[in-house]
């Protein structure tokens, strides 16, 4: 068998990708019309923000109450960040990777994008709102559980989890880059039930909540959690642990396939690993949170271009 | 009739027709009686119901083909009727030679009308009607071939009279389409009726992908996988958009090779070369399921963005084998299809095992007086017309629709040919009320590398309109399953 097509590897790559986008998109909204139900107009502004749709946004809305924010991200497929638009370019990614992918793991985007279809304004109507965002969730589980039972682990499988993994550690960034700052001023108003609360659906909009509890305990700081966030090597969102992992991936793609297309991207990774090995979540917030979360999504987005002049065929 | 049907076929009628399931009745062919006893002990509730579980798992499976409007796009099935036809193991066996027969003869008028030219010097066909025909490819003039074939993958239309006499209507030698749904319909079938189908020994289609693949090894340039590995094969599509995206991905899927777009594709030094994520890999063998309009902007359409620059460059120099190859449209033109049964005569010195319906040429004054004087009686077609467009059905026009056509007729007579209406034969077909008698024809397809073989049985297409005759997927068709009894060896 042949190397993949440079143009299948790229469809993996995002199929991965907007997959992945679509699952946290429905997690951070269930997770804010759940917990955050207080400060609810600056809590749904960061869901805009997070996105970095503020310029969009505002063109169509005039405030982020929930209606507007919600509509704009589970309805609108104009929006290219709603939810609808980033299903749809995940099937239309699967469509072209019919050949290469499982016939399950097309079946199942397929009737993901067709259920996605009948939604409507009703079905987003309390309580109707949560039970979807969890219904889309479920689906993308189950997405990955197909993926890893039914698709070959070749070259192909490599693409597709890189852009997996580069999506998580870029969506918990954002996540992270937001909220924190969100938040941070309320510190003033130390030990308040409302305080923990916020940052338990920072962690839980991260799906973190747990993970962390288990090695945090009854110690709960801003800084411990955003330490967790970017340096835990178990959980599965964190920044060190997806840069562990697509670092493996490449060297896998190198070593088994001889690919040598990986070489810039193993470059970057090595900085990036040295760096987060080096330093301590107090150095990193005494030095800027924000200005260090920017270096990141910088070195994931000069990941892709990597990938895209290396495997990518651009 | 005389059908002593009960249960679900009680009230079924085939008519004047041939029935492909109930004509069969009094032949004595114990698994042919098993499939009308099992059939007439089904519940309609029941058979609705598995029906609309068939059509939503071919839904779901993305069995489609899209249909665009401004602003969206709706997949769509092809429907899929659940009564399959039969055709027995000796009628198998004649339609296989039949079929074997026609694809040869095409091969071998395609050969010589781009080489030596013997058949127009020796004027059985008119040379003008192969010269001056828009399928005609001038840059096909002297290339060499592989194996000599140039249709590799053929489909012939065959229609069934009230004789039960089968007949060509039409040949397919450009890309003929369908065939993924054979394959996928008996797989369905399978799942949804296996208390129909028990013991049964119908012939599998199942390989139809390793048939394919093998030919198009076959045809591969001199010296492809030296080396030890296979020549390397793909699968040309126009891409994602294109209506019979599906089919191309069952293809490349059951040959096992990558689908590709003309934009992974880039020739060098007279050589295809596809782009992976490892640099550049050679193509050998290229199964396009592209029009010859589109598959090189340097000699054809220079718009097309679909194709491969330097492609003909590459075929020319025998660098990369091409199925279907250029210009195989001319032996499929329906002026051409009149001319068949001595086509077949002039190479093979043999009759033709399967007739033609009979043909009147319009281009030809006695064709066209015939025409003219018979439009109530006669099927009228466009030549250049594919899908069932254009035609007229004179028995089903009223006065004002074939007064409106005579005149177009004899502004264009060149353009035309007509046929009798032949009665079609029937299958019992599941509709909203009952059991009814729809029209259906058989599209048998033919690979052909070095040597022919045909996939049994072949795709029923079938008019789900009442009455209808037009059995074309844009104009209300549907398919059905088509099971060659007999098992592997008769």
């Amino acid at each position: 068998m042949g190397n993949l097509l440079a143009r299948s590897a790229e469809n993996l790559f995002w199929l991965g990708r907007t997959l992945e986008r679509v699952e946290n998109l429905a997690r951070i909204i269930e997770i804010t019309e759940t917990f955050a139900r207080d400060y609810s107009e600056r809590n749904w502004l960061s869901v805009v923000q997070i996105n970095a749709d503020e310029k969009r946004f505002f063109e169509k809305y005039s405030a982020t109450d929930a209606p507007s924010v919600v509509g704009f991200y589970l309805l609108d497929g104009e929006n290219p960040t709603s939810l609808p638009a980033t299903l749809q370019a995940a099937h239309q990614n699967a469509r072209a990777l019919r050949p290469v992918i499982s016939i399950e793991m097309w079946e199942q985007v397929n009737v993901m994008r067709h259920h996605w279809r009948e939604v409507s304004a009703k079905d987003l109507a309390a309580p109707g709102l949560p039970r979807l965002c969890r219904r889309v969730r479920d689906q993308c589980q189950v997405h990955e559980g197909i993926v890893e039972g039914s698709l070959s682990h070749d070259e192909a499988w490599y693409y597709y989890r890189v852009g997996k993994a580069i999506e998580r550690a870029d969506q918990t960034t954002r996540l992270l880059d937001i909220k924190y700052h969100l938040l941070m001023p309320n510190i003033d108003a130390i030990g308040s039930a409302l305080d923990s609360s916020q940052w338990n659906a920072l962690l839980r909009a991260a799906n973190g909540y747990q993970a962390f509890r288990r090695v945090y305990q009854g110690r709960m700081t801003p800084a411990a959690v955003a330490g967790f966030l970017l340096f835990s090597d178990s959980f599965p969102r964190s920044i060190s642990l997806c840069v562990r992992e697509i670092t493996w991936m490449l060297s896998q793609l190198r070593s088994r396939y001889r690919l040598t297309g990986g070489v810039a991207a193993e470059e970057k990774l090595d900085e990036m690993r040295a760096v987060l090995g080096d330093i301590t979540i107090e150095k990193i917030i005494d030095n800027g949170l924000h200005e260090f979360l920017d270096w990141l999504q910088r070195q994931f987005a000069g990941l892709t271009d990597d990938l895209r002049e290396g495997f990518f065929g651009e | 009739m005389g059908d002593d049907a009960k249960g679900l076929l009680a009230g079924y009628d085939r008519g004047a027709f041939f029935c492909e399931l109930t004509s069969y009745r009094n032949t004595n062919d114990p698994q042919i009686a098993t499939v009308l006893d099992r059939l007439g002990r089904l519940e309609f509730a029941d058979l609705s119901r598995r029906s609309a579980e068939a059509e939503r798992e071919l839904f779901n499976l993305g069995i489609t083909f899209t249909v665009y409007s401004d602003r969206d796009s709706i997949d769509r099935i092809l429907p899929f009727d659940v009564i399959p036809r039969l055709i027995t193991g000796a009628e198998w066996s004649i339609l296989e030679a039949g079929v074997v027969q026609r694809v040869q003869a095409i091969n071998l008028f395609l050969a010589d009308i781009y080489h030596d030219k013997r058949i127009l010097k020796d004027k059985v066909v008119p040379a003008e009607l192969v010269l001056g025909n828009s399928n005609y490819r001038p840059e096909m003039e002297g290339i060499d071939v592989a194996c000599g074939t140039y249709a590799h993958v053929c489909g012939i239309d065959l229609i069934r009279d009230p004789q039960g006499i089968f007949c060509v209507l039409e040949d397919n030698a450009r890309t003929p389409s369908g065939v993924s749904y054979v394959v996928e319909n008996r797989t369905l079938m399978m799942r949804t009726f296996p208390d129909l189908m028990a013991d049964l020994r119908i012939r599998p289609v199942d390989d139809y992908g390793i048939r394919l693949h093998a030919a198009m090894a076959e045809i591969a340039p001199n010296g492809a996988g030296a080396g030890g590995g296979d020549p390397q094969v793909v699968l040309l599509s126009p891409g994602i958009f294109n209506s019979a995206f599906f089919e191309h991905v069952f293809l490349a899927r059951e040959m096992g090779v990558p689908l590709v777009e003309g934009r992974d594709l880039v020739v060098d030094d007279d050589k295809v070369f596809m782009k992976t994520t490892g640099g550049l890999e050679r193509v050998h063998t290229i199964y396009r399921r592209l029009n010859d309009d589109f598959i090189d902007p340097e000699v054809f359409r220079p718009d097309s963005l679909l194709g491969v620059k330097g492609l003909m460059r590459a075929y020319r120099k025998g660098n990369v084998a091409l199925a279907n190859a250029v210009g195989t449209g001319i032996a499929d033109d329906k002026a051409v299809y009149a001319y068949m049964p001595r086509i077949i005569r002039y190479y093979l010195g043999e009759e033709p095992i399967l007739p033609n319906v009979e043909t009147m040429i319009c281009r030809e004054p006695e064709g066209l007086s015939y025409t003219l004087d018979h439009l109530e009686e006669l099927v009228v077609k466009p030549v250049g017309e594919s899908g069932g467009y254009g035609l007229l059905i004179g028995p089903k026009a009223s006065k004002e629709e074939i007064a409106e056509f005579r005149l177009k007729l004899r502004h264009d007579p060149s353009n035309y040919i007509s046929q009798p209406m032949i009665g079609l034969s029937v299958v019992p077909t599941l509709t909203a009320s009952g059991v009814a008698a729809r029209h259906v024809d058989l599209r048998p397809f033919a690979v052909t590398g070095s040597s022919t073989w045909v996939l049994p049985g072949g795709l029923t297409r079938v008019a789900l309109r009442e009455g209808s005759i037009v059995v074309n997927s844009s104009q209300g068709g549907g398919s059905k399953d088509s099971w060659v009894l007999g098992g592997q060896n008769g």
